[in-house]
């Protein structure tokens, strides 16, 4: 396995009209690990991943998906998101659809495989996920947690390249949060690579290769987790981890 | 005057007709009981009240219209039993029109109503004249009034003389009210669309779907389904407004009471032809609130459509 990055982003700057949100990014992903984005809100995290799945346009800088560059106007952008999972903050699952549907629409009519083979994976990534029982509810009948689970099984069956968690536990309950955590933990280990913007401190610390706190739209600091909080070394940093700490966050 | 479920207490008392409920062997408590026997009171002296009320003023009115003058002379020239009886199987006849109107019209105005809409969401460049001609028709039809359009399509273009173009004023007046109607329809379409989230299209485009992909099978699904009161709604209206194609001579049940009012010069026939109109809408509108009260349930219990 070569150790080329599956993501690269660099010098990226978006704006929405006056307000910079990102500014000068760069970041490298290698393959079968997790970086985690830490930050306050409105600091450009949830920019940066939909900047990486397309979902916007970026001002200037480039990205580049397994070598190729993605943000390339002549790239189709259809076939880059294909390759890229992304669960969102709030699920976004259908709700006209029930939980198989949600998780084989995309296989079946994007990936042009058979509705037997994809109700197949879908029902054992549901068993894996533990929403064995599940795949006949239609979303508005499942808890939070469980609504997740589905939207990370929906992103996951179509066997992405590179995994994208934009908060994904912030509209849980905090009783619900761990059995997603645990999720994404599993996926670590089976080797997904993943971008994850978290507030979940601990658990950042606990799974992330690499850690990026985002300030005001840059990267302020990058590292493994032991040194950015365990060693921070920008004043920012230092101080946002306090918060987070005196929150009883951490 | 009808009597609502609060004000009979009808709902309490049925709610009280176990009070062992539970399994647990619980029994009532005297305050229970108490306050039961007061609210089941309460509930039979609102029912009487109601009653009354709604006999004295039935007598009332009753009295007001047959004492008013005129009332013998407005009775003979609107209410004529004899007219109403030559009227009625005429008019009904002149009805299996309008309902094959309504039928026909109904589906045509459903699909154009949706191929405007979709026109008019469309992206890119190659598609502007769709748009701009999408968004033209609807302000054009919308703003038109039906009976010029129909004065138009019914009443002139047979005044062509076109070679191969009919002059049936059923064909005409019913092309008339798909053209409006559409309009009308494509809005309720459109509003639909855009009511549904954008993070709904952005989690199908993050999926990989094209734009088409996830128009067709994540919004407009939802589309649809959240637009079902308006749309009945307007096909509540369509169905009265095919009343219209009477002005090009078509026989349906307006013009089957004209024909009478015009020999007879008695007018019994339209106000029996308003009648079939209001029993022909009644179940429609009925039905139409059933569904929105159904919806509006499954919203508050927290589910997306």
């Amino acid at each position: 396995m070569s150790d080329a990055p599956v993501l690269r982003m660099e010098s990226v700057r978006k704006t929405f009209g006056d307000s910079v949100v990102l500014r000068d990014v760069d970041l490298e992903v290698a393959p079968h690990t997790v970086t985690a984005l830490i930050g306050a809100s409105g600091s450009g995290k949830s920019t940066l991943l939909r900047c990486a799945n397309l979902l916007e346009d970026i001002d200037d800088g480039a990205i580049w998906l397994d070598g190729e560059e993605i943000t390339d106007p002549r790239a189709d952008q259809d076939a880059v998101r294909r390759r890229i999972g992304v669960v969102f903050q709030a699920y976004n699952l259908f709700p006209h659809m029930t939980v198989l549907e949600n998780i084989t629409l995309a296989p079946r009519r994007v990936h042009g495989v058979s509705r037997a083979e994809a109700e197949a994976r879908a029902r054992e990534l549901l068993e894996r996920l533990g929403l064995g029982g599940k795949s006949g509810e239609y979303p508005d009948r499942l808890s939070g947690g469980q609504q997740q689970r589905v939207a990370i099984v929906r992103a996951l069956a179509v066997r992405p390249r590179l995994l994208l968690l934009d908060e994904v536990t912030a509209a849980l309950d905090p009783e619900l949060v761990g059995e997603v955590l645990t999720v994404v933990r599993d996926l670590k280990d089976d080797g997904m690579t993943m971008v994850l913007a978290t507030h979940e401190m601990g658990f950042a610390r606990d799974v992330a290769d690499q850690v990026c706190f985002l300030d005001g739209g840059v990267v302020l600091e990058r590292g493994t987790a032991e040194q950015v909080f365990g060693d921070p070394q920008q004043e920012r940093t230092r101080r946002f981890l306090r918060r987070i700490v005196e929150a009883g966050r951490l | 005057m009808t009597v609502t479920k609060e004000e009979s207490g009808q709902e309490d008392a049925d709610d009280n007709g176990d009070m062992s409920g539970g399994g647990d062997g619980y029994v009532p408590s005297q305050r229970r009981i108490e306050r039961e026997r007061y609210t089941r009171a309460r509930a039979r002296r609102a029912t009487a009240i109601a009653a009354l009320s709604t006999l004295v003023t039935g007598v009332v009115l009753y009295l007001v219209v047959v004492n008013a003058p005129g009332w013998p002379r407005t009775k003979e020239t609107f209410f004529s039993a004899e007219y109403a009886r030559e009227a009625f199987p005429k008019v009904l006849e002149g009805l299996w029109l309008n309902v094959r109107l309504l039928l026909v019209c109904g589906v045509a105005v459903l699909v154009l109503g949706m191929l405007i809409a979709v026109a008019r969401t469309l992206r890119g460049p190659v598609f502007f004249p769709l748009r701009a001609l999408a968004a033209a028709y609807t302000d054009f039809f919308r703003g038109l009034p039906l009976i010029i359009n129909l004065m138009i399509v019914v009443l002139g273009v047979p005044a062509l003389r076109l070679q191969g173009v009919t002059v049936d004023p059923v064909l005409l007046g019913g092309t008339a009210l798909t053209l409006t109607y559409s309009a009308y329809v494509a809005e309720v379409f459109r509003a639909g669309i855009e009511s549904v989230h954008p993070s709904q299209r952005a989690a199908a485009r993050s999926l990989g779907l094209t734009n088409r992909q996830a128009l067709r099978h994540v919004v407009l699904p939802q589309a649809v389904r959240r637009q079902v009161p308006p749309l009945l709604n307007d096909l509540v209206s369509l169905q009265k407004d095919t009343g219209l194609v009477s002005i090009g001579g078509a026989v349906d049940a307006v013009r089957a009471a004209d024909i009478i009012v015009g020999r007879s010069l008695n007018y019994t026939p339209y106000i029996v032809a308003g009648l079939v109109f209001v029993a022909l809408t009644i179940p429609m509108t009925r039905f139409t609130d059933w569904v929105t009260a159904r919806m509006d349930r499954r919203r508050a219990q927290g589910g997306a459509l």
